[in-house]
């Protein structure tokens, strides 16, 4: 009774510490979108030549010189620099970042448009990843400097070295042109995710399996396992609920780190596969020459990584009981 | 006994990596002996040729000798990925120094900045950066080290506050050395091997994104033998002549796995405190 009056209490005070520090971190966010916001605003200030003639040259007629000046007037190019950004921040934060030159559409319409493709792209890489990745680094810490050990090391070191842009040519060759398993190229059903996901996860399923190993033969050694084991649990049980969660643990945060590496592989997968996503259409934008679009994705890129690491950061709290009781933070 | 064998191992991985790196090396700065013919000759009368004794590993779509692009290839990727990793550290090693050193709003300026360009995943903003500059080999170099050097600027930083902290820093101010003997003499000369042991550790993950952004038609152009851009023009070419794709890939992914390993090796000697 006792124990649970006690229970009750920490859960409250362990509720009200976490909605302090999801507050904590959120305020500490906003300097770094801050940031972001003021690179991408420079970012378009790289482009040699002047944006308003960029702009009417898209057509391919020389602009005359008072059609450019009054399309700088327009743009509000005249203004000091940090008017035009004011206002380009107060439109961005009203979701609107102008217009794509080659398409006529809004770009932040497109760029949500296409962000599920990516994002299920990049879920699918993170079940792979995790198939890939869990089994074997469980079995290289069991059977420690086994040979399962040992080829899964030689992996690590080949998947690390693996250029994604050739694996995916390969797995198409393989996969889809030789035995024509998959479809080449494109989204279409369940198939069609298999071979970019595998290509996007590969890279990374090295790092995964060596960090879940090494935090399995770390949680291995602990106290609480002698303790589970001196009960007589069963091997499974000590492995899979007692080991295995405090071995995850480095595993969602370094996930925080790698979501980042996650998006950016995506441009070459989706360029690769036809894939209809963000990082293809930003690729596409960019040999249109078309700055608007260039810009909107890195933004909205940046302040997706930015979220996403937030949450992995609240959720790393939530999950590790160590971190709640600990210290006030 | 478990220990000496694992010992061994990484010996052994180390030599493997640092024989791969000096091949390449040597291919790279022999090439102009070592191919077979002009990497850059088209010759559309014996396009697509299988290999053979005077192409040994046959024709590309335009003719073109694929075993000379190769070994030009080889000389392309090695230069501009250890020249892109000397201009990173060119700007990164001095910033990351002042930011340690000085301490205080100095650092704490500097790492904003660095916190900023950090918020971006490094690939996209520099593709980002080599697109808006317009596709080519400089503006990719530029955009990589305009991305790049803000995290080996954080790292040195971090070496630089470890090493403040030793007592043979606290020795030499006691003695009433200058800063720019302290930094110079002291700081500079201890982050040096960490620092290196990290930069043969990138190498390889900058050849990587110099050839996949070649590879997306972001860097270097056609004819320029890379093995990113070899990789490209083969797409068009895997149902008739699949072998095409087969030789960069295996290049790249040779020569990162030699600077990956040489790498591990020297950070586990440098663990070991072996000199």
């Amino acid at each position: 009774m006792l124990l649970r009056c006690y229970k009750n209490s920490y859960s409250e005070w362990g509720s009200v510490m976490m909605i302090k520090y999801a507050v904590q971190r959120l305020l500490q966010a906003i300097p770094v979108l801050f940031g972001i916001s003021l690179i991408s605003f420079g970012l378009i200030r790289v482009t040699p030549g002047d944006p308003a003639e960029i702009m009417l040259r898209s057509d391919g007629i020389q602009p005359s010189p008072e059609a450019v000046a009054a399309i700088r007037a327009q743009l509000g190019l005249d203004e000091p620099l940090f008017m035009q950004y004011g206002r380009w921040l107060w439109r961005v934060l009203h979701l609107d970042m102008g217009i794509s030159f080659s398409s006529g559409h809004s770009v932040a319409e497109e760029l949500l448009s296409r962000f599920p493709a990516t994002l299920y792209l990049a879920a699918s890489a993170v079940v792979i990843l995790l198939i890939l990745a869990l089994p074997v680094g469980i079995a290289s810490a069991m059977f420690r400097g086994g040979w399962i050990d040992r080829i899964s090391r030689a992996a690590v070191i080949i998947s690390a070295a693996m250029p994604g842009y050739w694996l995916g040519l390969l797995l198409i060759y393989y996969g889809a042109v030789k035995v024509r398993w998959f479809p080449v190229t494109g989204m279409d059903g369940y198939s069609s995710v298999l071979l970019p996901a595998f290509t996007l996860s590969f890279g990374m399923a090295g790092t995964y399996v060596r960090l879940i190993r090494t935090g399995l033969i770390d949680a291995l050694g602990q106290n609480y396992i002698l303790s589970a084991r001196a009960r007589g649990l069963r091997e499974t049980v000590v492995i899979g609920s007692h080991a295995l969660r405090n071995a995850l643990l480095p595993v969602i945060t370094l996930f925080g780190i790698h979501f980042s590496h996650l998006l950016g592989g995506a441009v070459i997968v989706e360029t690769i596969f036809a894939w209809p996503g963000i990082g293809k259409y930003a690729v596409d934008a960019i040999f249109a020459k078309d700055y608007r679009v260039i810009q909107g994705y890195v933004l909205f890129m940046a302040v997706v990584v930015v979220t996403v690491n937030l949450l992995v950061d609240i959720g790393y709290k939530m999950l590790d009981p160590r971190i709640r009781l600990g210290s006030s933070a | 006994m478990k220990k000496q064998a694992e010992n061994a191992w990484q010996k052994a991985f180390f030599w493997i990596g640092a024989s791969i790196v000096g091949g390449a090396v040597l291919i790279g700065l022999f090439a102009p002996y070592l191919m077979p013919s002009d990497p850059y000759l088209i010759r559309l009368d014996i396009r697509l040729s299988p290999p053979s004794l005077a192409y040994p590993l046959g024709t590309d779509p335009m003719g073109r000798c694929v075993l000379s692009r190769l070994i030009a290839g080889t000389r392309t990727s090695l230069f501009y990925s250890v020249l892109v990793l000397g201009a990173v550290l060119l700007i990164s090693v001095p910033i990351g120094l002042l930011a340690g050193y000085a301490g205080g709003r100095t650092d704490h300026m500097i790492m904003r900045v660095i916190d900023m360009v950090l918020a971006f995943p490094s690939l996209i903003l520099s593709l980002a950066i080599a697109g808006l500059l317009g596709p080519s080999l400089p503006n990719l170099l530029l955009a990589f080290v305009l991305v790049w050097w803000a995290g080996y600027a954080r790292i040195v930083r971090g070496l630089v506050l470890q090493i403040k902290e030793m007592d043979y820093i606290r020795a030499a101010r006691a003695c009433g050395t200058s800063h720019w003997q302290m930094v110079l003499r002291h700081i500079i000369r201890n982050a040096a091997r960490p620092m290196l042991v990290l930069a043969s550790l990138e190498i390889g993950s900058i050849l990587l994104s110099i050839s996949g952004l070649s590879f997306l038609g972001l860097g270097a152009q056609p004819p320029i033998p890379e093995w990113g851009v070899m990789l490209n023009d083969s797409r068009a070419y895997m149902q008739t002549a699949p072998r095409l794709m087969l030789f960069p890939g295996l290049a790249i992914m040779t020569v990162v796995t030699g600077f990956n390993l040489l790498g591990e090796g020297l950070r586990s000697a440098d663990r070991r405190g072996v000199r």
